[in-house]
């Protein structure tokens, strides 16, 4: 889901941490360096990368193209292939026939069958497509912050990854506990007290 | 500060506590939201709220969804000890209308809808669809900051056990 979709789906973070100035090119190098690379002409089950917002098959992340307004934006792209395990089942069964054909022998060992396994897995791997998902991040440097447009866990966790890898800034989750720690600016007494809640029983 | 996974764990009955509050608001007591926003708005259980019983061994969970559902098997839920883990509400402003869910747990947003920008033809066009698409979020995030950072108050304050939860009470049992 897009940032520009009809309906979307927000998970927020605080950053923690600052970029070496000037800020703008800090950002465009960690993009650069952690772009997204084809996974169609390799063996990977998966890609991660960074891609641009508004070409992301093209990623190009010269000058300030990722800056709108005062935001940063662009976008987390995952790339997979997937294949079905009946497609391998197949595929092993005609090369494991193959080779026992071969040898003139009636058992492949333990090692042989792994090695087909493997080989049958990384020829299809090359054959097959991958599937791209795009999920866009909006990035609000002066006010530390950082909404990603999905839930979904592992898209998260992710981004969570390549975010301090590129940068080496720490995102931190928003949640109840840290919204109300991070971000409220509570006095210290209000902060124990925080820390000493436990759950409330509305039933009397 | 604790580990985020523990932290996350040990308080999530924070955000299951603050929508339980939030149905409490919208039923009862309008005008303190109004308050809190500081503009005239107008906020509704929308098409979804979702329940659980966490004081029971098993779990229990109360779903009820559908445009005109009634809620009072959720008021028999909260009675029986359960609080309001996810829920869908429509916001209405001035000239804004947006609908979305938030699920207690990690207060995300989800299906959030806004309204609809122009269409988008040129770079400028799409900058400009960013720009009025990140205010328009924001509003959402916002309400649902202002909210949650006014139930933080209350619940870290001695009002909470002493004033608001008798008033919950009353509600539920009434």
């Amino acid at each position: 889901m897009g940032l520009l979709s009809s309906t979307v789906s927000v998970t927020r973070y605080k950053i923690e941490g600052k970029l070496e100035d000037p800020i703008l090119d800090t950002i465009a190098k960690g993009l650069k360096e952690n772009v997204i690379k084809d996974v169609d002409e390799d063996i990977s089950e998966k890609k991660v990368g960074w891609t641009s917002f508004e070409n992301p098959f093209m990623p190009d992340f010269r000058g300030s193209s990722f800056v709108i307004g005062t935001h940063m934006v662009f976008s987390l792209r995952i790339d997979k292939k997937v294949i079905p395990q009946k497609t391998i089942r197949k595929h092993y069964a005609i090369e494991a026939a193959k080779r026992l054909a071969e040898s003139g022998r009636q058992f492949l060992t333990r090692d042989e069958k792994k090695m087909i396994k493997d080989h049958v897995t990384d020829t299809l791997m090359l054959r097959i497509p991958s599937t791209p998902h795009l999920y866009d991040l909006i990035w609000d440097y002066d006010s530390s912050s950082l909404c990603f447009f999905s839930n979904l866990k592992s898209a998260n966790e992710e981004l969570e990854t390549l975010f301090s890898q590129s940068f080496q800034l720490s995102l931190i989750r928003l949640f109840p506990f840290t919204i109300a720690d991070l971000t409220m600016g509570l006095s210290d007494g209000e902060r124990d007290n925080l820390a000493k809640l436990s759950p409330t029983n509305f039933t009397g | 500060m604790l580990d985020i996974s523990v932290a996350y764990n040990r308080y999530k009955f924070l955000g299951y506590e603050f929508l339980t509050w939030l149905w409490f608001l919208i039923e009862n007591e309008q005008n303190t939201i109004n308050e809190i926003v500081q503009e005239p708005m107008s906020l509704e259980i929308g098409n979804r709220i979702v329940l659980e019983n966490l004081r029971k061994e098993v779990l229990e969970s109360i779903t009820i969804q559908g445009d005109d559902a009634g809620l009072e098997e959720g008021v028999i839920a909260l009675r029986k000890g359960a609080v309001v883990t996810e829920i869908n509400l429509v916001y209405k402003g001035n000239d804004f209308e947006s609908n979305f869910t938030v699920k207690g747990e990690g207060l995300s947003v989800s299906g959030l809808k806004v309204p609809q920008s122009g269409h988008v033809e040129s770079r400028k066009d799409m900058e400009g669809a960013v720009i009025e698409k990140i205010y328009l979020h924001n509003r959402v995030l916002q309400l649902t900051d202002n909210l949650f950072k006014q139930f933080i108050r209350l619940r870290c304050s001695n009002d909470w056990l002493s004033k608001v939860v008798p008033r919950i009470r009353q509600w539920i049992h009434s």
